[in-house]
């Protein structure tokens, strides 16, 4: 809706000079700073009614913390909106709001979960992380005046994502996952970080190497094989950081990388034949890996039977229960505070916290989140489609790719449509690392996309397709 | 580019709609099944979410609910638990539910579509509704004089309203707190094991879900069928009838405990339990219509619900002659539930209509307003009303000047049948001591009560004596308290 309008403006703009390379008149581009104010509003209220309800539901009370809740989110949207402003006045107006939204309803759902294990609260954990990420958001939209600037920092970042990729297999590993560094009772998870890393590197390489990668080369029937030289540094770093995940159990991140890998490739070049040999490829690793490895094993088999362990007499197992939670919200869901989705155990606040959306919430609840990351998705993918720079375009796609990825990666396997991996729901499920990162790839987001809004048509004229 | 990046959007967009298309899948049309999955707790919490109803007895409630703040919230409480086991059973979450508990669950629970006034709303807006209330049929006076009767015995009481089957009394000693087994503490496991394995059984329902071999007073059922069938004309015509009696076919002799059995009149037979008398009788009559009479009684019926299940008493419909003289004396495989027994007492109070018996008066929803309420029927016709005015004349004469004096009430009619019956291998058991009775009120057009009692193990030299020594004093107090007289 706001977009449309920009465009048309600039199409105009356009097509009253004739000429690409004309000066930028003075045309006042809609900002749309105050409709981003006003959603955010819009968002921290419906965040604090969600807690509200929460209490209500369960002590028929207002909740203690609703006052500091509610000013906290509030402030955190007023100060990230307020950089916003100074910095990058013409960024998309959506992407800010729907970060919050998200945000403070996954406070909701952790809080609401914190009230069946008041022996393990994890909100205030969650809010202290959420601070924090809109603080490296804010810091992220002051300090980056340009995305270009990135792309000289590619390498830095490759070899920065390898570093946070390997670390991990030194500690010690957490249910079945080699994916945690923990010191002192504090725990990140690097791969989070590093797939912001990775998706600037290849965004980077793939746009200085394109032209290389997508006409060079021998031809093998009807496939265009690029150069080794090209291809193969980038296929060496992809292959090990989807071989460290392997080593580390992290399948959802290593299917995220791979996907992501494929679809920027496919940007870059334009060869349907990648996504062939992307796909074929995957499903090689995929049939080898869900074989042999016990572990991941385990899981296609739980997908493929779910209730197995009922009929063993063993009681559901997570996936079930999950997927019984789901079943319970229906379409309107059970309402907060009055599911059972804390029966799911003890992933339930993070891989899981979409199963308390979706039995408190109902599918349309459900659908309405299922949206929030579409949208965000989208105008991810909108910025990309208007920046003129291969490596802005790339960037912008391959931050809306990581959402969309994983958000399939993971509501997909809790949901029973794929197996299950374990994975952060982007800003609802409890993880600092995941929270912060996301608050990263929304600064990214907000950066190409005040890009691509406040430049005229063609005004870094490199790229015509 | 351009192109690349519209269609690489497009995927993304494809795969949010794949997670859409699934969503709807599970949470619509795959969301009965799975809430249907056993393994699927919701339904046992929402269950425990509210009060249960109540259970009432004379209008006061016998049960309550407590609030946990569990997962599974509130248990259920009794007043007076033990009396009214045998009524109310258990409602555990644990163990489930038992009798009325069991029978009445929808209801007590809130869950039966009867407590809905807008079923379809309420499915949408997933409204539960309260749950209902229980009225018995229970007289509490009564109750309390049976299970006051049977205290330090093992044993049971049904009283029955002949006139219209409603159930006065249910009593069944040792009997246990049901609220022991409320909740899902530790401790009810123990309580669970600890009844289960007391050898007294407490939580056997020995009302209704125990059988025992009836002994004489199954007479009542034998001189009815030998009246019906015309067997006997004149019951104070002499029979021919040497005692002891030689089981047909065998070398066995059956004898008497009583003096004054030879050839004895029916009256006489009746009077001081004559078994060679009976045993002759049954042999008469036959098997087909010894069996039809039981049958009419309620014997062989297993489907007898009060709503709580009536564990089936049995007499057999294939037998040879020895073997149906022992069962007309209510020995061999003839076996009984004190309810059945009581019921045979009614039909011959009520004329020979044997009216269902039933435990609830009426249900109601929590705001009081009725769903459902008790009518009395007929079971059956058990034998011609001539037959009846005979054998009521015959039970009023045991307990006037034959075995059942214990069981007189000043200032009322009573009949009745004592009964001891041998059991275990060789007879090696202590018997079981039997008392059927019904009584009418004096000014009364009607008898108001019959009642049936049984004592385990009672000790005793002459066999029938101890069913009118025993057990006779307790049916005494059994039908005072329902009569409203005093008893002495």
């Amino acid at each position: 809706m706001t977009g449309t309008g920009m465009t048309g403006a600039a199409a105009d703009v356009k097509s009253v000079t004739g000429r690409p390379e004309a000066p930028l008149p003075a045309v006042r581009v809609p900002r749309r700073r105050g409709t981003e104010l006003a959603l955010l509003v819009l968002a921290v209220l419906l965040s604090v009614y969600g807690y509200l309800a929460v209490g209500l539901a369960k002590y028929d009370a207002i909740p203690p913390g609703a006052a500091g809740y509610g000013a906290g989110l509030g402030l955190l949207a007023l100060v990230a909106h307020l950089a916003v402003r100074l910095r990058a006045p013409c960024a998309d107006p959506l992407l800010l709001p729907i970060a919050v939204l998200l945000n403070g309803l996954g406070l909701v759902l952790i809080y609401r979960l914190d009230q069946e294990t008041p022996q393990h609260e994890a909100a205030l954990a969650q809010l202290v992380w959420s601070t924090v990420g809109v603080a490296l958001f804010i810091v992220a939209v002051l300090l980056l005046r340009d995305h270009r600037v990135l792309q000289r920092y590619a390498y830095l970042c490759v070899v920065g994502a390898l570093v946070l990729l390997v670390v991990p297999i030194l500690f010690p590993a957490v249910n079945g996952a080699r994916i945690w560094i923990r010191v002192d009772g504090f725990s990140i998870q690097p791969a989070e970080f590093a797939k912001v890393l990775l998706a600037i590197f290849f965004a980077a390489y793939l746009a200085a190497n394109r032209s290389a990668l997508a006409y060079t080369g021998r031809r093998i029937w009807r496939l265009q094989l690029p150069t080794g030289r090209v291809l193969g540094p980038i296929v060496a770093i992809w292959l090990t950081s989807v071989g460290v995940l392997i080593l580390e159990r992290d399948l959802g991140t290593s299917l995220l990388f791979f996907g992501l890998f494929v679809i920027l490739l496919y940007v870059a070049t334009g060869r349907t034949g990648w996504i062939a040999v992307g796909l074929l490829l995957a499903g090689f690793g995929a049939f080898a890996v869900g074989t042999l490895e016990p572990h991941v094993h385990r899981r296609v088999e739980d997908w493929l039977h779910p209730f197995a362990s009922i009929d063993a007499g063993e009681g559901p197992n997570q996936l079930a229960q999950s997927l019984f939670a789901f079943a319970s919200g229906g379409l309107l869901g059970t309402g907060l505070g009055d599911g059972h989705s804390i029966l799911i155990g003890f992933a339930a606040k993070s891989d899981f916290i979409l199963a308390t959306a979706g039995e408190e919430l109902g599918l349309a609840g459900l659908s309405a989140i299922f949206l929030l990351y579409a949208v965000l998705v989208a105008r991810g993918c909108r910025a990309g489609l208007a920046l003129r720079d291969p490596f802005g375009r790339l960037l912008a796609i391959g931050l809306a790719s990581i959402l969309a990825l994983q958000v399939f990666v993971i509501a997909g396997g809790v949901t029973g449509l794929i197996p299950l991996t374990g994975m952060a729901m982007p800003f609802l499920a409890q993880g600092g690392s995941s929270v912060v990162t996301n608050w990263l790839i929304v600064a990214l987001l907000i950066r190409v996309s005040d890009s691509a809004r406040s430049l005229p048509p063609d005004a870094y004229g490199e790229d015509g397709a | 580019m351009t192109r690349y990046i519209r269609r690489a959007a497009a995927f993304c967009l494809l795969l949010i709609l794949a997670l859409l298309v699934n969503a709807s899948r599970i949470q619509v049309f795959q969301a009965d099944e799975y809430g249907a999955n056993a393994a699927n707790r919701r339904g046992v919490i929402a269950r425990y979410d509210q009060p249960r109803g109540d259970i009432l007895v004379g209008g006061r409630p016998v049960t309550g609910s407590k609030d946990t703040g569990q997962q599974l919230r509130f248990e259920r409480t009794y007043k007076n638990g033990p009396l009214y086991a045998p009524i109310t059973g258990f409602a555990s979450q644990v163990y489930g539910t038992t009798f009325l508990e069991a029978a009445e669950d929808r209801l007590l629970a809130g869950t039966s579509p009867l407590l809905s006034p807008l079923p379809l709303w309420e499915d949408f807006t997933r409204a539960q509704q309260p749950g209902g209330a229980v009225h018995t049929t229970i007289e509490p006076s009564v109750q309390q004089a049976a299970y006051d009767g049977l205290a330090g015995k093992q044993g049971a009481v049904a009283a029955l309203d002949p006139a219209t089957g409603r159930i006065l009394a249910l009593v069944s000693t040792p009997s246990y707190d049901p609220e022991l087994l409320s909740g899902n503490e530790r401790s009810v496991a123990r309580n669970w094991q600890r009844l289960n394995g007391a050898p007294s059984k407490p939580m056997l329902n020995r009302a209704i879900r125990q059988t025992y071999p009836p002994g004489s007073a199954f007479k009542v059922v034998t001189a009815a069928a030998a009246l019906d069938a015309g067997v006997i004309t004149d019951v104070d015509a002499r029979t021919k009838s040497p005692s002891p009696y030689r089981l047909p076919g065998t070398t066995t002799d059956l004898v008497n405990d009583a003096r004054g059995c030879d050839d004895a009149s029916l009256r006489d037979a009746f009077l001081f339990s004559c078994n060679t008398v009976f045993a002759k009788l049954g042999v008469e009559v036959g098997l087909g219509g010894m069996a039809g009479t039981a049958m009419r009684f309620g014997f062989n019926d297993g489907s007898l619900r009060i709503p709580s299940p009536v564990a089936r008493s049995n007499f057999d419909t294939s037998m040879d002659k020895a073997q149906l003289a022992l069962s007309s004396i209510g020995q061999y495989d003839t076996t009984a539930t004190p309810l059945q027994m009581a019921m045979v007492a009614a039909a011959v109070a009520n004329g020979g209509d044997l009216r269902a018996p039933y435990l609830v008066e009426r249900t109601t929803d929590a705001a009081g307003n009725a769903i459902g309420t008790a009518a009395s029927q007929s079971l059956r016709q058990t034998f011609n009303p001539g037959t009846a005015t005979l054998l009521r004349e015959l039970m009023v004469g045991v307990v006037e000047k034959g075995t059942g004096s214990n069981a007189a009430i000043p200032g009322a009619v009573v009949g009745g049948k004592t009964g001891t019956a041998q059991h275990g291998v060789g007879n090696s058991g202590l018997p079981y001591a039997w008392f059927i009775s019904w009584a009418q009120a004096e000014g009364s057009p009607v008898p108001g009560v019959a009642v049936a009692v049984v004592v385990e193990d009672a000790a005793a030299d002459r066999a029938d004596i101890s069913g009118g020594g025993i057990a006779g004093p307790v049916a005494r107090e059994v039908m005072a308290a329902a009569l409203r007289v005093p008893s002495a």
